[in-house]
């Protein structure tokens, strides 16, 4: 048999999606990052709205996603994402908008820009990636950092005495009224992956009903940061950010009263 | 003849955004400017024109919000006073590398830090010499009327486009507060979402099949292609010195003295100089309406004309420095003004001439 013969539309099980450029990804290998903006990309394929979808990129290691995604976007300031979003949706309502943010723009320096845009039940999509560390500048301590965790700036381990506690922000979120649709994932096996795709999807469907916000929290790794390889720090994160961020759906829409 | 009405300036300022056809409004409560956003939301436009009107959480969420707005090719407007405006500067810092256009308020009252809420123009460096990080300009307008707060509106939405660079009206709380006639221009439709494509096919609106992806930005890690973009911002401030200078004179043709002022200073003067003329001083006044660009090159041809210069700000000197530069050392330039939220009597004033000018 001829590798032609096989090479066949009837054979073809996965594909890149051609939502992601041809640009080689920044992230490090072993990164959760690649795999989030992957399945993002095929969601908005799948629903065939790249047309009508503008996304938010924030300051991070996903500073350059816009690079990777084949999509209108737009880079915002530390932790301002989401008041780029406020802006876009409400002038652009017909739009599917999203910021794609990590812990430190999303729960420290933009805090308050999350939480006021999730309260006001603005009707984007916020896809927060959770790896306890600050990646980009060089392995700092997170508002999610676990307690005893090791950091550059906790390098002895997160002591809360000192430093506080972690921040489980999407708990936080979800109490609010302005949420629609809050849940945490993972994209660590394929079981995982697929998993957290569906709830992509949920989070664009969501999206066109005009109820509030979604949001997700991709629970990560960051095997640079973390000082471990690819295998030991998703080990590492089943055994001890997942007991802390525990995955599964925090708020779900309740179906109509009839 | 437009319609007319007894308005403040912030009022002023919010009716003329509205009729001006800006997209939006996002700002955040702060002495001596709430008006503004107390204004829009009474007038309701987003049921009228579709202008979307936000108060947000605070001064940096409302500058991002103009941000994303301006980035999907919307027109922009915030306001605020001097401490809510330093908490901007990041933001239009940012906007400014990302060249978008936007309108910007800063009813300036004393500082630093809170100061108080009397009107100063103790932000005039700040306006004039960036203000955030990073090589840029803002063009700066400075009203010394309510017709102004007004009036500028439309100057400020036509260079904001022209350039794709924020614009900044330069008033205070003298300007903000009052109340005048006011003539108001009449309303200027909002651009359709196919026109804002058409003007601005930079914008993110959604990316369609027939053109590469829209990627608003102020992030380029390649310092030489950086460093090139900063010469690009740098030959649109090099062309609004040329072609968008704006002064008015008054009284300059036999002056023997001169005085330069901008905004509620200006209005002072304008009464210092017919308090002089009736002494019969020869005193004009050069009032300054672009701050940036600065009308340095006329005040240059003025200083071979006088004596010397007084500069006249409600501040300890910050304009008169811009003066000196544009004079070179070939007449004395002075400084007066009170500051931190003083204002100074035409008298003042005129004693200043008197005591400094013309000893």
């Amino acid at each position: 048999m001829d590798i032609k013969d096989i090479i066949k539309p009837e054979n073809l099980v996965y594909r890149r999606t051609p939502l992601l450029t041809d640009k080689p990804l920044s992230y490090c290998p072993g990164c959760g990052h690649g795999t989030i903006h992957r399945i993002i990309m095929e969601v908005i394929e799948e629903m065939n709205i790249q047309d009508k979808t503008i996304g938010i990129a924030p300051v991070g290691c996903s500073v350059l996603a816009y690079e990777f995604m084949d999509i209108d976007m737009q880079q915002a300031a530390h932790g301002r994402a989401t008041a780029l979003a406020t802006a876009i949706k409400r002038l652009l309502p017909d739009r599917f908008v999203f910021t794609y943010q990590g812990d430190g723009d999303l729960a420290a320096i933009g805090t308050a820009e999350t939480i006021h845009a999730c309260n006001r039940g603005e009707n984007f999509i916020i896809f927060f990636v959770n790896n306890g560390i600050y990646g980009m500048t060089g392995g700092q301590m997170a508002p999610t950092t676990l307690p005893g965790m090791k950091a550059s700036t906790c390098p002895f381990g997160r002591d809360t005495k000192i430093m506080g506690n972690p921040l489980k922000i999407t708990e936080l979120v979800a109490q609010l009224p302005g949420t629609y649709y809050v849940t945490r994932q993972a994209v660590h096996t394929p079981n995982a992956v697929r998993k957290a795709k569906k709830a992509v999807r949920n989070a664009f469907e969501y999206s066109k009903l005009n109820k509030g916000l979604c949001f997700i929290e991709f629970v990560s790794n960051c095997n640079s940061g973390w000082k471990m390889n690819a295998v030991q720090a998703n080990k590492w994160m089943e055994e001890n950010m997942f007991p802390f961020y525990p995955l599964g759906d925090i708020k779900v829409p309740q179906p109509e009263k009839v | 003849m437009g319609e007319l009405r007894l308005m403040k300036g912030n009022e002023a300022f919010a009716e003329a955004c509205i009729r001006a056809g800006v997209d939006a409004y996002f700002g955040y409560p702060i002495t001596p400017q709430s008006e503004v956003i107390e204004y829009l939301m009474a007038a309701k436009p987003y049921e009228t024109t579709g202008m979307v009107v936000l108060q947000a959480e605070s001064e940096i969420a409302s500058i991002n919000m103009c941000y994303g707005a301006a980035g999907a090719g919307f027109l922009p407007a915030t306001s605020s006073s001097s401490p809510g405006i330093s908490l901007k500067m990041e933001g239009i810092s940012y906007m400014a590398g990302a060249e978008l256009p936007l309108i910007i308020l800063n009813v300036v009252r004393g500082g630093p830090g809170l100061g108080d809420i009397q009107p100063a123009q103790s932000d005039y460096f700040q306006a004039t010499k960036g203000g955030g990080h990073g090589d840029y300009r803002l063009y700066v307008l400075a009203p010394s009327s309510v017709q102004e707060m007004s009036d500028f509106v439309l100057i400020a939405k036509e260079i904001a486009f022209k350039y794709r660079n924020p614009v900044m009206i330069l008033s205070d709380g003298v300007i903000g507060q009052m109340m005048e006639k006011v003539e108001l221009f009449d309303p200027i439709p909002r651009r359709t979402i196919e026109e804002v494509e058409k003007q601005c096919p930079w914008a993110t609106t959604g990316k369609k099949p027939n053109r590469q992806r829209n990627i608003i930005t102020s992030l380029d890690l390649d310092p030489y292609r950086q460093e090139k973009h900063v010469l690009k911002l740098y030959e649109k401030y090099k062309r609004m010195e040329q072609e968008d200078v704006r002064y008015e004179e008054i009284q300059v043709s036999d002056a023997e003295y001169l005085l330069v002022a901008y905004g509620s200073s200006a209005r002072i003067c304008q009464k210092t100089v017919d308090l002089a003329r009736v002494e019969g001083i020869k005193l004009g006044l050069l009032r300054a309406i672009t701050l940036f660009p600065f009308p340095g090159k006329r005040i240059a041809e003025l200083a071979k004309q006088v004596k010397g210069i007084l500069a006249v700000e409600m501040s300890t000197g910050q304009l008169v420095e811009d003066v000196k530069l544009s004079v070179n050392c070939s007449v004395p330039v002075y400084h007066f003004g009170r500051t931190g939220g003083v204002i100074h009597t035409p008298t003042e004033v005129l004693d200043a001439v008197k005591n400094l000018l013309m000893k």
